[in-house]
């Protein structure tokens, strides 16, 4: 038995491919990033070594200042959306559809599963204002709220708010069933207890429901602000990062420099910032959560 | 939403409800109505718009049904628009990545949560940190790679970039799975005299198909919904994956032919939304499940 389940040959081949692959493709790419941030040039013009100067430029670049406002305000607004409506959602499935929500939720869900290429470019047709009006400026035209007809993605704060409405849109049916299963796992005993000492509606959800769910909420935020910082499909689809770089978080400020400037150096100093935004605030987000 | 957790004990089957309590449902059927347009109008407006010919968009109300059901713009999308080339290079780099990372993942877990040796912790460790990393942190590294082995405009450089990203998620999962596994099974099977190879194959495997399936609908979202990766690596039009087609193909055209562009997208959105329709409660607990863990 001890044997059989010792075997080192056997260990070797069951994970030995994954694991060269990820070290190969994965592992060393990261070492590799780090490297790069210490050099300027690209494959094809080569590197050569510059110290820290890549980060020293970094905090004076305003431009990175602002692809990293824009990902921390856009990460943070999204995210609050995404977890609030899904609450939301879950709420209304488990407390008054209750058995019969599979549809509302399955129907709910779908948008999660389609490309954001694809949803960007229906949301592209919502918006437009040329060369003929999308739904929305149809829609202000007809009832005769002409004043607001606009180029809502050609101007960086109405574009920031279609991003935003359409990350949303996308993704809170995952929260809700993340969030409708967390609400499945209170015992029907507590909240039943609850209701007999008088706690009902409101009173229920803010100090029995919401505080048992707190671990779950605490997860979707995490997994949330994980995804929403690293944005790069739906602002790429929607608007290219522009109009100028209103629109431009940062992978795309990364992608941006690094190919078609052809800074690799800069472009993995952005990176690594990036990755580092994100570990932090999963962090922080999981330090707090333990205090509490 | 004040009442969110009124259980009324007049909801016995067979009972009328009184009046007052349906009405008091309106509202909450308003809000289901509301949820349900939000979500899938703008769906079914794509669809349909997918129909509609020039005319009807230059001159037609914009939320009007179509005239009739041409598939003109689809066989436009198709041909001219080059979705059926996307569309098989898609299949041709997701397939292989699927059953890849399946291969290797199911493996691995296997290796690293049945199996019994001294380093399998750090490494499980070493594969979870591979969830945490952004996928621009390596991706110049790997365009220097794949340049340099002349991968770079193949196929290859997809397969092998979405089979490492989906290993993480992969292993993790189905270490979970194995976790809950019975071992009395497995030392059963040992004591008869299987050796590990035919443990694997024999009796662990088909026990976890049904979370082997899960895990691949998981990853064939990812790697079909993917952008980045095709764009960086692929710069040659006919080895567009359809998400890079679709965006290349919108900024040409789009601005000028809304029906091509919408019967493209709704191409685009196809599979995965059969995919789905098929079997969208497994693919529901499948991400939300990676999302808890993610």
């Amino acid at each position: 038995m001890e044997r059989t389940l010792r075997d080192w040959r056997a260990i070797t081949i069951f994970v030995g491919p994954a694991l060269l692959l990820f070290i190969v493709i994965l592992v060393i790419p990261i070492v590799w990033s780090l490297g790069y941030t210490l050099t300027e040039g690209s494959v094809i013009a080569g590197f050569h070594f510059v110290g820290l100067s890549n980060y020293a430029r970094l905090f004076q670049d305003s431009a990175f200042w602002s692809a990293l406002w824009f990902s921390v305000k856009y990460a943070a607004l999204v995210s609050a959306g995404q977890v609030f409506f899904g609450l939301m959602l879950a709420l209304l499935y488990s407390f008054y559809l209750k058995r019969s929500s599979v549809l509302v939720r399955t129907l709910v869900f779908l948008p999660v599963v389609l490309p954001t290429v694809a949803v960007a470019q229906l949301f592209v047709k919502l918006f437009a204002i040329t060369p003929q009006y999308g739904f929305l400026n149809s829609f202000l035209h007809a009832v005769h709220l002409d004043a607001l007809v606009q180029p809502w993605l050609g101007q960086g704060g109405s574009a920031f708010w279609v991003i935003v409405l359409m990350d949303v849109w996308k993704a809170m049916g995952l929260y809700a069933v993340l969030l409708y299963t967390g609400l499945m796992d209170i015992p029907e005993d507590t909240l039943e207890a609850a209701r007999l000492d008088g706690a009902h509606g409101w009173k229920l959800t803010q100090f029995i429901i919401l505080p048992l769910l707190t671990p779950v909420i605490v997860t979707s935020l995490i997994f949330s602000l994980n995804g929403t910082l690293k944005v790069f499909d739906s602002v790429l689809a929607l608007t290219g990062g522009g109009p100028g770089t209103s629109t431009t978080p940062l992978t795309l400020y990364m992608y941006k420099t690094s190919f078609s400037y052809s800074q690799y150096g800069y472009g993995s100093t952005i990176a690594v910032a990036l990755t580092l935004l994100c570990l932090i605030v999963s962090l922080i987000i999981i330090r707090r959560s333990r205090e509490d | 939403m004040t009442r969110i957790a009124a259980a009324p004990p007049s909801t016995r089957p067979g009972r009328p409800r009184p009046f007052a309590e349906r009405l008091q449902s309106i509202p909450l059927l308003l809000i289901i109505a509301l949820v349900l347009i939000v979500t899938v109008y703008p769906l079914v407006w794509m669809l349909l718009s997918s129909f509609k010919t020039a005319d009807e968009f230059s001159s037609g109300v914009i939320w009007a049904l179509p005239k009739s059901f041409s598939f003109d713009n689809f066989v436009r999308a198709w041909t001219v628009g080059k979705m059926n080339l996307y569309f098989l290079n898609s299949l041709l780099s997701v397939i292989p990545s699927l059953a890849l990372v399946i291969l290797l993942g199911v493996g691995a877990a296997f290796g690293l949560e049945i199996m019994r040796w001294r380093l399998k912790t750090s490494v499980s460790l070493l594969f979870l940190l591979g969830i945490m990393i952004p996928i621009q942190m390596v991706l110049l590294p790997l365009f220097t790679m794949y340049f340099k082995a002349h991968l770079l405009d193949t196929r290859w450089a997809l397969i092998l970039t979405y089979t490492v990203f989906g290993l993480p998620t992969t292993i993790f999962f189905l270490t979970g799975y194995f976790k809950n596994f019975a071992r009395e099974i497995i030392e059963a099977a040992i004591v008869d005299g299987a050796n590990i190879y035919q443990v694997f194959w024999k009796v662990v495997l088909p026990m976890v198909m049904n979370s082997v399936v899960t895990v691949a609908l998981v990853q064939f979202f990812f790697m079909w919904n993917d952008l980045l990766v095709s764009l960086t690596f692929i710069n040659n039009p006919d080895l567009r994956t359809i998400q890079a087609g679709l965006l290349n193909f919108a900024g040409q055209y789009g601005q000028r032919e809304w029906g091509p562009t919408f019967a493209s997208v709704t191409l685009a959105v196809a599979p995965t939304v059969i995919v789905y329709l098929l079997l969208n409660q497994k693919i529901m607990k499948g991400l939300a499940a990676g999302a808890v863990k993610g």
